[in-house]
């Protein structure tokens, strides 16, 4: 899960990093009142999940509390790369000395962890690390050594940071790394991570993304999942425990059992669109291995609901669960449905016991049922009954 | 022969006496593995029958080894104890580690891997969130249903456990030496590579289907390593063209971040390594049973 700014510095100052004071607000005249209690300039930011935000208008400085109201009422409602703003930030200005890049993240192709840092921050961290990639040092941690104080010097030192804030960076990195570790964090990210004139070092931005897996340890963690601009169908699926993402500008629903075998789903439904209009896959929904009778009328309910949805593939590997399963699992889940299935739906089953499963589905004879024995034959019917249901 | 895993291995099972290591532990059985044993310190010194078969429970990794003469452990616990349950067995020495848990942390991941490495990788570990690992007609360590392909000449390597199914299934006229799901998480033990190589040295596997999916640079990677090791034919699979930036596709590793991680930049270098992609599993299947035929 990808945090705002707002909660990444919460996390980060909980952990005792240094950051300026701010608010959270979700109007201009409350920007105002904000603006009128920290004193003094203030820079509004945009909360949006999405970088570029200074490039896009998203940050202003403001010099007095009506200008603050002002800067709020033109960032409020912004369409940064696809996210509106719903809230921002307004946070004491400091007088910035430099700017500095540090981040941890996990290497997967080094199974471990790595510390970036470069005394040239502030910019866009891809274009530094393309441009000049020797100014980025980038420092492998050992995930059970971790990072002590002598490690972050070395990261400091290897990011050329000045030898005047050396000592106070490598304090901050500490802390840095107690908030990676200590909230499961697969990415901190400071940028830019300043030296003010009195050369202390504290986070001017803040980006943290967290792993889910590790939620059971961290009860405080579910209070940070934006509701607010959550997708309804997504927080509809996600409260009945499914795996489901929305897409864009699709027609056809999704329903698979694992991960890999929906993500191929999606890629051939695509495929075969093509032939029909440019249909698309609406969603990605995995039910799992198990694939029973009320997960598989969960998973139609809330793709049912979705008014993009023209036509619905679902997309079945009898494995552990055996194909004739499957099958009294989609009969009983329209049975479940019952009036609320309204939309045509294609059935791929395959693998153990397929033909008793193809011949359950065939004498339930339901009529929004279609049996297609191959994966692409059954994509390609599925994106012909969206194109003719949207024609 | 057959990779990681044959007739001789002897397996136990971290986690047996819970209802998924019970369940599967039956089927591995049937699938003819020697399942010698399960480990858990609670339930130490008793008996489990699985299938009326009595197999004994022991209090560690270590102890279960030395009792049963184990070299392979699937590991079947919860995510929250999954990190101790992997230690405990890279500790025991043990060769082989399937870690089927699904939702394990990744700082916890992150932590086996170092700890392993630290204690000379004499543990190979596969997973986790992984199907594990089956040599059809000689043994199955994890969860691949056995049935539903035999033994045979391909040799198969996919991040994804339907995928890995599917194939297989596709491809039961022509058969498998092994065929493994090393998982979909950001870090996992063994890589592409790793069976690539393996399947390379193995004389019984003649041809090897790879199967990727979008995130990291796995398969950018096996690309590379193909073109300058791999000389018995290759083809490949990956999905998730049609997933946009920045959304976790179901496997926490599936994600493409910026220009990181697309199906396109992993097709093309798997092409440009001179491996057959398909558009389709089936269309993949096709091309994997005409390099064999």
């Amino acid at each position: 899960m990808d945090l705002y700014e707002y909660q990444a510095k919460d996390l980060f100052a909980a952990h005792g990093v240094p950051v300026l004071p701010g608010r959270t607000v979700d109007t201009a005249s409350d920007a105002e009142t904000a603006a009128g209690e920290i004193g003094g300039a203030v820079v509004v930011k945009a909360q949006v999940k999405t970088g570029g935000r200074g490039k896009a208008g998203g940050v202003k400085l403001a010099k007095d509390p009506a200008e603050a109201k002002e800067k709020a009422e033109a960032i409020l409602g912004l369409d940064i790369k696809g996210h509106v703003v719903h809230r921002v930030l307004v946070t004491e200005a400091s007088d910035i000395a430099e700017e500095y890049y540090f981040s941890f993240l996990l290497d997967r192709s080094n199974r471990t962890f790595l510390a970036m840092c470069s005394a040239e921050g502030g910019m866009e961290i891809e274009e530094l690390a393309v441009e000049r990639p020797e100014a980025l040092a980038r420092v492998p941690i050992d995930a059970i050594a971790g990072v002590d104080k002598a490690k972050a010097q070395e990261i400091v030192a290897q990011g050329n940071l000045p030898a005047a804030v050396a000592d106070e960076a490598a304090d901050v990195i500490v802390k840095l790394w107690d908030t990676f570790v200590g909230e499961d964090a697969t990415l901190v990210e400071v940028n830019p991570l300043v030296r003010d004139p009195q050369d202390r070092v504290i986070a001017l931005d803040g980006k943290v993304t967290l792993d889910e897996n590790a939620d059971f340890r961290h009860e405080a963690h579910g209070a940070l999942v934006d509701e607010k601009t959550e997708n309804p169908l997504e927080a509809k699926a996600k409260a009945k425990g499914l795996n489901y993402v929305k897409l864009d500008d699709g027609q056809v629903g999704i329903i698979g059992n694992g991960a890999g075998l929906v993500m191929s789903t999606l890629d051939v439904v695509a495929y075969a669109g093509e032939a029909h209009g440019g249909m698309k896959p609406a969603n990605f929904l995995d039910i799992g291995g198990g694939a029973s009778a009320e997960v598989m009328a969960a998973g139609l309910d809330v793709i049912l609901g979705d008014d993009d949805v023209r036509s619905v593939f679902v997309n079945v590997f009898g494995g552990i669960t055996a194909c004739d399963a499957v099958a009294n699992g989609i009969v009983e889940a329209l049975k479940i449905l019952g009036d609320d299935a309204t939309k045509p739906l294609v059935v791929r089953l395959d693998g153990n016991n397929v033909e008793e499963g193809r011949r359950i589905l065939a004498e339930a004879n339901h009529p929004l049922v279609t049996v297609v024995g191959t994966m692409d034959d059954a994509a390609a019917k599925a994106a012909e009954l969206a194109a003719k249901a949207g024609a | 022969m057959s990779i990681f895993l044959n007739e001789n291995s002897k397996v136990i099972v971290q986690g047996l006496t819970g209802s998924e290591g019970m369940k599967h532990g039956r089927k591995m059985l049937a699938a003819g593995t020697q399942l010698v044993g399960g480990v858990n310190a609670r339930k130490a010194g008793t008996q489990v029958d699985v299938d009326g078969t009595s197999v004994n429970v022991y209090g560690g990794v270590e102890e279960a080894m030395k009792e049963t003469g184990a070299d392979v452990s699937v590991i079947f616990v919860p995510p929250k104890f999954a990190k101790d349950a992997v230690v405990e067995a890279v500790d025991a020495g043990i060769g082989l580690a399937v870690v089927i848990t699904e939702g394990i942390p990744v700082h916890d991941s992150a932590w086996f891997w170092a700890h392993a490495g630290a204690n000379g990788n004499r543990t190979r570990i596969i997973g986790p969130n992984c199907p594990g690992i089956i040599s059809p007609g000689k043994s199955l360590a994890g969860i691949i249903p056995a049935n539903i392909s035999g033994p045979g000449k391909m040799g198969l390597v996919s991040k994804s456990g339907t995928l890995t199914y599917q194939m297989m299934y596709e491809l039961r006229d022509i058969g498998f030496s092994t065929g493994i799901g090393i998982g979909g998480d950001p870090i996992i033990g063994t890589t592409h590579i790793d069976a690539l190589e393996a399947f390379q040295n193995d004389p019984e596997t003649e041809a090897i289907v790879m199967i990727g999916e979008i995130g990291g640079d796995a398969e950018e990677r096996a690309a590379d390593y193909i073109k300058a090791n791999v000389t018995k034919p290759v083809v490949g699979y990956v999905a998730g063209f049609t997933a946009p930036e920045g959304k976790t596709m179901g496997h926490a590793g599936a994600i493409v971040s910026g220009s990181a991680g697309t199906a396109q930049a992993k097709k093309e270098a798997l092409e440009a390594a001179g491996v057959k992609v398909g558009k389709t599993p089936t269309e993949t299947a096709d091309l994997a049973r005409s390099l064999v035929s």
